[in-house]
């Protein structure tokens, strides 16, 4: 009798399409993740049960933390555009190269006259330089107003909708600072608007 | 240790040098482990790290508009933020009903018990709440107790009045020490 022979394959797999497949995915999702831009405030957002994104589009963001507040517009043509503004307003001129890098510029806080200087240095400088004393919001000198009143303007012009304007406060932060940043908003009639917190667990 | 082989090639001579065939195929495993565990890496933090969106909405301030809706006092609930995580809460008008100073542990107890209260006794009515954060509050009781609000099922607009806050609320909460 023949014996039955067990034919051993052989258990290696060609890989290479799954490491081919693998990669392209890999390229992907690390071009389409947007990079973080560095925080210039040390915030941690309260958390709360609520499940809203935060839209991508047309918003701006106001940072809340020691008293000082930070300013985040999102998009780059409404920067540009709210920046010419601004520059108008506070008659400061601005070259194409510096409205292109304050194109990609992440949250600011400094006042208009200094943001010149700011946006020409890199962004280890602009931690250390020290110019970063929050936006002026004070009755006199309401520069965080006029910030506001022009990226509404420029959302309007550009993309035909309204911002929605965001609120990112620390949690330690009191509330009177917080109030005040409200109120600016409600000056000019911006009666709704978000608090960015981040997720929690689910309570029962 | 470290040698050279010279031996290949003197000895052997009349035979044709065949170059040898060095295996093409490198083992892929360790590298699609790699890959995958990277791409798993980004997907996840590209949807999670977003952050969270709480829409609020204020009263316009300056709204003379003759639409206004009148309150009952009854159906109303008054939550004060204090100071030290310290809420204090009250049902109907200031200072005819006695506030009771809680933390943010037990207001979810008290606004289901008041929801409750309110439901059954107006035919299943909402409550109204409106929300007095003070001076002494920090951002994050703020947060909190909107989010109370949502967890409780609170479906009306709550609202948030930190312009007017009564005497005999401050008054209380300065005895109480919280404010």
């Amino acid at each position: 009798m023949a014996k039955a022979k067990v034919s051993r394959k052989s258990t290696s797999i060609d890989m290479t399409a799954m490491c081919d497949v693998s990669f392209l995915l890999l390229t992907f999702f690390i071009l389409t993740a947007t990079a973080r831009q560095p925080d210039p405030l040390d915030i941690s957002t309260p958390s709360s049960t609520y499940k809203i994104k935060v839209p991508d589009t047309d918003i701006a963001i106001l940072s809340i933390g020691k008293g000082q507040v930070f300013y985040e517009i999102v998009g780059k043509d409404i920067k540009m555009a709210t920046l010419d503004k601004m520059g108008e307003k506070y008659s400061v001129k601005f070259t194409p190269e510096e409205r292109e890098r304050f194109g990609v510029l992440g949250a600011f806080g400094v006042p208009i006259q200094n943001l010149k200087q700011f946006i020409m240095m890199d962004g280890d400088q602009r931690t250390k330089s020290g110019l970063q004393t929050g936006i002026p919001a004070d009755s006199t000198n309401n520069q965080l107003a006029e910030w506001i009143m022009q990226t509404r303007n420029s959302t309007a012009e550009l993309h035909a909708t309204q911002t929605r304007f965001s609120i990112k406060g620390d949690s330690k932060e009191e509330y009177p600072a917080v109030k005040k940043v409200v109120d600016i908003l409600q000056k000019q009639k911006v009666n709704k608007f978000s608090l960015i917190t981040s997720a929690e667990g689910d309570a029962q | 240790m470290a040698e050279l082989d010279t031996s290949s090639g003197g000895g052997k001579k009349g035979k044709k040098v065949r170059s040898k065939k060095a295996n093409t195929k490198v083992d892929l495993t360790a590298m699609v482990d790699l890959a995958f565990l990277l791409i798993t890496f980004f997907m996840l933090t590209t949807s999670l790290s977003k952050p969270i969106a709480m829409d609020i909405a204020k009263p316009d301030k300056d709204d003379n508009s003759v639409e206004r809706n009148e309150l009952r006092a009854s159906e109303t609930m008054t939550i004060l933020l204090g100071k030290n995580n310290k809420v204090a809460w009250y049902m109907g008008e200031a200072g005819k009903s006695e506030p009771s100073i809680e933390s943010f542990r037990e207001i979810r107890k008290s606004i289901l018990d008041n929801k409750k209260k309110v439901a059954d006794a107006t035919g299943g009515r909402q409550i109204i709440m409106v929300i007095k954060p003070t001076s002494g509050a920090n951002y994050q009781n703020f947060v909190d107790i909107m989010d109370e609000l949502a967890i409780t099922k609170i479906s009306t607009a709550p609202a948030i009045d930190d312009e007017n806050i009564t005497d005999a609320e401050k008054d209380f909460m300065v005895k109480a020490g919280i404010l």
